[in-house]
């Protein structure tokens, strides 16, 4: 099983160090935002395009709007970090995966083509929390603090 | 009795917040909030569940609430996807008339993104296999990716992408020849 996981990440690093596919693109981007990438990190400023693992941050005047390949948008206000922890979307049968998560601050979705496919196939998570998307528009927020028991 | 249901309710502290909007287009809207085995189901508008160290509950929300905890991340959203929808004379690579004029609207609207990613999206009619809509309808999309190009658009700011059959304007059953359904859209954001 070990093993068998680990082929398997070696495998998806190695399928990302060829093809780090561009999954969205920061449409809006005020104060500070960075992008945290595989331990780089970078600027969060308009027109960057975020991949898969992406983990984007806004300092305390800070906010970020991502519009996903999928049509999803999920924007950010201050003082938050937002994982894009898995995506995968076939632009001809609309079917994939998308998981994200908001480790702490306010998060604002409008879901995709994902979510319209295949209710299930979208979820964003909190330190404390799963959220089931099935074509939806929403805000969330995740306070600093203890988790959840 | 009444000490121990203080100190457990005291236990319950807040971890967050989430609530349902409205959508813009009136269709409905459903979410779950899952912690563990616990789960607070929201459907309808400002259906709002608090996050805590035990579990969901339903709590009350409303504009001014989100507004006051959310308007940072709401007042990011970016602007949402819009769509343009092209159709062709039929059995030939032309655009109508009408859908000329589409054409040419996509333009100022592309002006005004700051930075536009323009996905290009084909269409067929249920006549044929999968495999050959698919081509087909990647193949109208290339030809209209091509003409944005001709026109000034950068190259890597188009995407092309065929849906075969399965995206139908009008439902019709299998191998029915549909105008309306042999089309193009041009997805600006």
């Amino acid at each position: 099983m070990r093993r068998w996981k680990l082929a398997l990440s070696v495998l998806m690093f190695a399928a990302g160090s060829v093809q780090a596919a561009d999954i969205g693109q920061i449409k809006v981007s005020s104060g500070s935002v960075t992008i945290n990438r595989g331990g780089q990190a970078l600027q969060g400023s308009l027109g960057v395009r975020v991949q898969q693992g992406d983990v984007v941050k806004t300092g305390a005047n800070g906010s970020v709007g991502i519009t996903m390949s999928d049509n999803s948008l999920l924007s950010a206000g201050p003082n938050s970090v937002l994982a894009l922890d898995q995506y995968a979307f076939d632009t001809t049968t609309n079917q994939g995966r998308f998981d994200a998560s908001l480790a702490k601050g306010t998060l604002a979705v409008v879901s995709g083509r994902l979510a319209k496919q295949s209710p299930g196939a979208m979820t964003v998570r909190t330190p404390s929390a799963i959220l089931g998307v099935r074509g939806t528009e929403f805000v969330v927020s995740a306070n600093v603090g203890p988790a959840a028991h | 009795m009444v000490a121990m249901v203080a100190l457990v309710a005291g236990c319950a502290t807040p971890t967050g917040e989430v609530v349902l909007l409205p959508a813009p287009d009136g269709h409905r809207s459903v979410l779950a909030v899952t912690q563990g085995d616990r789960e607070v189901v929201l459907d309808k508008p400002y259906a709002a569940a608090q996050t805590t160290t035990q579990g969901p509950r339903a709590i009350e929300s409303g504009p001014k609430d989100v507004e006051a905890k959310f308007g940072g991340a709401l007042a990011a959203q970016p602007a949402r996807p819009q769509t343009f929808t092209l159709y062709f004379v039929e059995g030939r690579n032309e655009l109508t008339d009408e859908s000329k004029r589409v054409f040419e609207s996509v333009f100022p609207d592309i002006a005004k993104h700051p930075v536009p990613d323009i996905v290009v999206i084909g269409h067929t009619d249920s006549v044929g296999t999968d495999a050959y809509n698919d081509k087909l309808s990647l193949q109208r999309a290339d030809a209209v990716r091509d003409a944005l190009i001709q026109r000034g658009i950068r190259a890597g700011d188009i995407v092309a992408e065929g849906r075969g059959k399965r995206d139908p304007l009008v439902a019709t059953g299998e191998g029915v020849s549909e105008a309306r359904n042999r089309r193009v859209e041009v997805i600006v954001r």
